[in-house]
């Protein structure tokens, strides 16, 4: 019997030429990742360890992206933490405000994770990662202080759900955000507990990494493990136009010193002809419209035809979910001959340094401005109601992000509807969840 | 004695510690917004030192904030039986100590409000109040020996130690 994609990378990680699902191993890790929520509690637990080194200053990311620039004492106290974890340990890696960005989308672009990797991040949407081919997964705060000091982690060998796109969109504001919504409205919030999800078939394949980032990224709305796309020239394209910085240690007295980082070359695995897999779900997405996750779980997935008129109070375009170029450029084009109605707040981050850039140097930001909305620096901000657009009791929020919980954005009794980039720019104009289609007629 | 507190299917992280408490790392000041998201926003006020949470389905998911796991500890709670726990919750209780069983039959049998004995070692459940046993699925035993080591930075300790 052969083996998925996932199992291939277990399996070389741990010397093994066949690993199978339930088996548990400690396995060794590419690269580990931490943001300025969870960093604190790990690095305590890591120094609880006994541990006096890190197995590895290149390969452990510390990336400040919640609350930031910090909003209060408490967030300030936090990232002081990070940061004086990064000196002592003189981590080259260690992105500060201004140079730093949405984890998920920062740790890609940098260049730190490579095909055929196993990844590591302390949050749940580290499955992000697996877009590239590699095995990512989030884990809690204890298991990656522990991994500071090891450098490695148990994991048990999860089955596989194979999930198959097929045909081409009709509609050209469908894209990888509606994929896995329709997804979830079909298998539900726990669909694919301890499992991963492998994504396949000929819509998955012309699909830009982008769109690539905002499936995998919503694989632990389902329970995933890990998602996965296999690696292909689009992926290679992509790493190899993201090879990162070489780093640079400063400290305070002694000047910048160069170190040349030895980049890990991809290694592309593909699941075999006969792997097993415990479900497979398939979706002709042809015909496929822009879907709607309604208050309070990302399963519960209307078409936008069926919620077009909820009022709205705000609109929020960003998140590692939906916040790069190619999302912020489909919604500023819509917004670009059309204002945000009035009492409507549009709210507009980019979750990605480089792509943040990108959209001054096209004059994105001003598009956005000159249609009423607001345009800020990267950070994660009203996705997890951190600060920067946090809802008040009763509004509505329609938001490119990937979780409406209950209270997720604010107010207990605020409601969250999530979509895609164009539906969140168009229901700006409408005031109202609305279809970018609508605008036109 | 533990009382029950009964709780749904899919509770997740936001609802266990919503994401605007999540500026501090110590467990009474987290303790006492336990819950603060769920239908039963007072159970902080209400739940006592050894208390137990009863759950439906797919508790904890969500976040991998481990803010979650460390307010129920924080909030007294000494054991989470639900039909089945979200992937990183688990671990993350499993590594800092708050126990987790899964026990389909044993939430069928238990309400608000019932007194509940739980037998870490045995894994099994009596409701004291109904004079009702139950016998939760015993934890994987790679997990137990984390949970005997005293939780995940123990083991990690005996593993750094075993490599000198
Ligand atoms: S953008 Fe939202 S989902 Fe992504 S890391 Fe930040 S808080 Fe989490």
């Amino acid at each position: 019997m052969g083996m998925t994609m996932t199992e291939k990378i277990l399996a070389a990680h741990v010397g093994r030429d066949v690993v199978r699902p339930g088996e548990i191993h400690f396995v060794p890790v590419d690269c580990v990742m931490a943001n300025d929520v969870t960093a604190p509690i790990a690095i305590e637990q890591f120094e609880r360890t006994g541990a006096t080194e890190v197995f590895d200053p290149e390969r452990i990311i510390l990336v400040p992206d919640h609350y930031v620039p910090n909003k209060d004492v408490k967030a300030a106290e936090q990232a002081k933490v990070m940061r004086a974890f990064a000196r002592k340990h003189r981590l080259p890696f260690y992105y500060e405000v201004g140079r730093s960005c949405v984890c998920h989308c920062l740790v890609p672009e940098e260049g730190h994770v490579t095909a055929g990797d196993v990844m590591v991040g302390a949050d749940s949407h580290s499955c992000t990662h697996g877009a590239l081919g590699a095995f990512a997964t989030g884990m809690g705060s204890t298991d990656v202080g522990v991994i500071f000091a090891l450098g490695e982690t148990w994991l048990r060998v999860p089955e596989s759900i194979r999930c198959v796109f097929r045909g081409e969109p009709a509609n050209p504001y469908v894209g990888g955000k509606d994929y896995i919504l329709a997804l979830l409205g079909k298998i539900g919030v726990a669909g694919a507990r301890y499992r991963a999800l492998e994504f396949c078939g000929d819509a998955i394949e012309s699909l830009t990494m982008a769109g690539r980032f905002t499936l995998c990224n919503m694989a632990v709305e389902a329970g995933a493990k890990n998602g996965i796309v296999a690696c292909d020239d689009t992926t290679l394209d992509y790493i190899t136009e993201h090879p990162g910085a070489d780093p640079h240690v400063r400290d305070d007295d002694s000047v910048a010193e160069d170190i040349f980082r030895e980049r890990r070359p991809p290694v592309v695995h593909q699941s075999d002809p006969d792997a097993a897999y415990c479900e497979t779900h398939e979706f002709d997405v042809t015909g496929l419209e822009p879907q709607v996750a309604c208050p309070h779980a990302p399963s519960n997935v209307k078409l936008v035809s069926q919620v077009a008129g909820v009022r709205i109070d705000q609109a929020f375009i960003g998140s590692c979910t939906n916040g790069r170029y190619e999302d912020l450029k489909l919604a500023a084009d819509i917004l670009a001959d059309h204002p945000v109605a009035p009492y409507v707040r549009l709210i507009v981050i980019p979750a990605s340094l480089q792509d943040y850039r990108r959209c001054i140097r096209e004059g994105l930001d001003e598009v956005f401005v000159d249609a009423g909305g607001v345009f800020s620096t990267p950070t994660c901000g009203p996705c997890l109601g951190g600060h920067m657009g946090v809802l008040a009791s009763g509004e509505v929020c329609v938001s490119t992000s990937n979780r409406n919980f209950r209270g997720r954005m604010g107010h207990l009794d605020a409601q969250v509807y999530l979509a895609n980039p164009a539906v969140v720019a168009a229901s700006a104009v409408l005031g109202r969840i609305g279809s970018p289609e609508e605008l036109h007629s | 004695m533990s009382k029950a507190f009964v709780f749904g299917d899919d509770i997740d992280t936001d609802a266990i510690i919503p994401a605007t408490y999540l500026v501090t790392t110590d467990p009474k000041e987290l303790g006492a917004r336990a819950m603060a998201g769920s239908d039963q926003p007072d159970f902080a006020k209400q739940v006592a030192e050894g208390d137990v949470i009863v759950a439906g389905e797919n508790f904890g998911c969500g976040s991998s904030r481990e803010h979650a796991p460390l307010a129920l500890l924080g909030a007294g709670v000494s054991c989470v039986i639900a039909r089945s726990f979200a992937r990183i919750f688990y671990r993350n209780s499993i590594n800092i100590g708050l126990p987790v069983l899964e026990c389909p039959e044993a939430v069928d049998g238990i309400s608000a409000g019932d007194a509940v004995d739980v037998h870490l070692a045995t894994g099994s459940v009596v409701n004291t109040t109904t004079g009702q046993k139950f016998q939760a699925q015993p934890m994987p035993e790679f997990m137990r020996d984390i949970f005997d080591a005293g939780g995940l930075v123990e083991f990690a300790k005996q593993r750094l130690q075993s490599r000198e």
